[in-house]
């Protein structure tokens, strides 16, 4: 009989324990994916985060590192320099990327260093119980902010895709969304493009993910898909914020 | 500009030589961020990596620059980075990590007068953080103390084969004085060719043709963190046994052994000489090592030698690890001068003939 469906080979045979209705697992598995549809997983080397994804280093079958909080960017950079023919990617978190590794990944696309970020945004700090991210919606409540994000007293939630195509060097920014089959889809083929990128030596590319925590955010995975599309996408747009590859054109 | 080529003879200055030191022992990748007073360091490495077809990387931080050298070392390269104090302050997170990941790296701290911001006069006030780990955890950090143009050439390589000897960062410290200081300086051996140099093997690279490697420094598992941190404390006791270097000057028949290191010791190695020429038996112990601490021969020298003089560019750090090695069986004196300041022969002559109150 033949196999329709299974485990890509990008992926360990480990388990994943992300809380149900997470989106970290959906993500995983398009990379994993990708890693064999691309033929670059042999390859390939990953950057693991801090946060509830910490255990990627477990997940993706293939060269794995995880570094210090917020570092990945750097790591990577270190990585593909003295190994221009790895293809590196770095996933992280967005209390990673956008709290304490704002400057790493700021510089990093500066440089158009030529790697690929997996950003994962689900507006909270997940693995340490549920509190105020940079990427906190206005009025989303959180452990630290338990009536809800004050703008005035919290600031503003960082845009990243908006805040790095500012930058003259990031080659390729997208915000996609793991909420609908249609968006997974979406997902993958920015994912896809990413990895090309690199592959292509083209330079910097970040794909951000509005991703379920419905755990954080004391909903049910059905509430959290829902919550996205209503609400989330709506302060974080999803769509292309460079590409350089149509610029250039 | 000083280039150097091999088997060349070359006055110059201590930073360039180090540079020089850092490419001879095949190392091809730099990440830093520049602060005084060791910025010929990158300035130098920029025109010398560019030449020689290797990695520089004018980093955001000092935090950036540990990082891509935890990235480069992982992926089996020969990587370092220079910095001084306060910024090497911010790597000591990278700094862990590097020696929880069990993996080789070069920092260099020219170190300058502190806490905080302190001057950019030159200082030893790191040794406890060069010393005692630096950062969070149980580790220690190789650390090698030059005191000339020709230590700052040789220091590289030795640096980098104990820290893959042992998979342990390496740490070489320095101050202004001798990054400035023009010497003459030998290549004293052929240069290595990066390409030559084994690939490590747990280092990433792809996974073709193996299994998957990972580097990290966490263990959640229950009891397995406590047993590699076991471990490891048994890789540092078989360093602080191997390792140990110091060099001796006319301590045989000394009633009284300076201990001193770096710049302090090119004042003391005068010190001695005119010590010497009064009549005054003054030795000169230089630790090489400050970790592992060239204990042993300081326990063995304190069998017969009455009086220690500890001078040391801080308020008096390196003393702990003198009392330590000799088990207080002799008296130990202190000359500092912290906050930038550097002992000078003469001060230093003059403390050495009140502890001898006068006796030849």
């Amino acid at each position: 009989m033949k196999k329709l469906f299974g485990r890509p080979e990008g992926l360990t045979s480990t388990l994943l324990r992300y809380c149900p209705g997470c989106g970290h697992g959906i993500v995983h598995r398009i990379i994993g994916e990708l890693l064999v549809e691309l033929n670059i997983r042999e390859r390939a080397i990953g950057i693991a985060p801090v946060g509830c994804s910490v255990f990627a280093d477990e997940y993706f079958n293939c060269d794995m590192i995880q570094p210090p909080h917020g570092r990945g960017p750097a790591v990577s950079t270190g990585i593909k320099r003295v190994r221009p023919d790895c293809i590196v990617f770095s996933y992280q978190g967005d209390g990673d990327l956008a709290a304490i590794g704002t400057a790493e990944i700021i510089h990093a696309g500066a440089r158009n260093e030529n790697i690929t970020i997996v950003f994962i945004n689900n507006a909270i700090f997940g693995m340490t119980g549920g509190q105020l991210a940079p990427t906190t919606l206005p009025g989303m409540k959180s452990t630290t902010s338990v009536n809800g994000r004050d703008v005035k007293k919290q600031g503003y939630p960082m845009k990243v895709c908006e805040l790095l195509a500012a930058l003259d060097g990031p080659y390729y920014l997208e915000r996609c969304a793991v909420d609908t089959p249609k968006n997974v889809i979406k997902t993958k083929k920015a994912l896809k493009r990413a990895f090309k990128n690199q592959m292509d030596n083209k330079g910097f590319s970040l794909i951000e993910i509005l991703s379920m925590c419905p755990t954080g955010w004391g909903q049910t995975p059905v509430q959290a898909k829902k919550w996205i599309g209503e609400v989330m996408a709506q302060y974080y747009p999803l769509g292309v914020y460079r590409d350089r590859a149509k610029e250039e054109k | 500009m000083n280039k150097a080529n091999k088997a060349e003879k070359k006055l110059m200055y201590g930073n360039h030589a180090l540079v020089e030191g850092v490419i001879h022992a095949g190392c091809r990748f730099f990440a830093g961020y520049p602060i005084t007073p060791q910025n010929e360091i990158p300035e130098f490495m920029s025109i010398r990596m560019n030449e020689e077809g290797g990695v520089f990387v004018q980093t955001e931080s000092e935090i950036a620059a540990i990082n891509m050298l935890f990235g480069a070392a992982a992926a089996g390269k020969r990587a370092m980075t220079s910095s001084s104090s306060p910024g090497i302050s911010l790597m000591q997170e990278g700094i862990s990590y590097i020696a929880g990941a069990d993996l080789p790296v070069l920092v260099v701290n020219v170190i300058r007068g502190g806490p905080g911001l302190g001057n950019i006069a030159p200082a030893q006030s790191d040794y406890y953080q060069a010393t005692r780990g630096g950062g969070h955890g149980d580790y220690f950090t190789i650390t090698l103390a030059p005191y000339s143009a020709q230590d700052l050439f040789e220091f590289p390589r030795l640096a980098f084969e104990l820290a893959e000897k042992y998979r342990n960062p390496a740490l070489i410290v320095a101050d202004g004085i001798l990054g400035q200081m023009m010497e003459p300086v030998e290549f004293s051996y052929e240069p290595i060719d990066p390409e030559s140099l084994p690939e490590p093997e747990w280092a990433l690279s792809g996974c073709k043709g193996r299994e998957r490697r990972v580097v990290r420094s966490y263990d959640l598992r229950p009891g397995k963190l406590e047993a590699l941190n076991h471990q490891r404390t048994k890789k540092y006791e078989e360093i602080k046994k191997k390792e140990q270097r110091f060099d001796a000057l006319e301590c045989d028949d000394a009633d009284i052994v300076i201990v001193a290191y770096g710049t302090c010791a090119r004042v003391c190695s005068a010190v001695i000489k005119m010590a010497r020429s009064k009549g005054y038996k003054v030795g000169l112990l230089r630790p090489i090592t400050l970790w592992p601490f060239p204990a042993d021969v300081l326990a063995d020298l304190s069998k017969k030698v009455e009086h220690f003089l500890v001078v040391e560019m801080n308020c008096g750090q390196m003393i702990d690890d003198v009392k330590l090695a000799t088990e207080c069986r002799s008296k130990i004196s202190f000359h500092g001068r912290p906050g930038g300041g550097v002992p000078t022969p003469p001060e230093v002559l003059e403390k050495v003939e009140a502890i001898l109150g006068g006796e030849k």
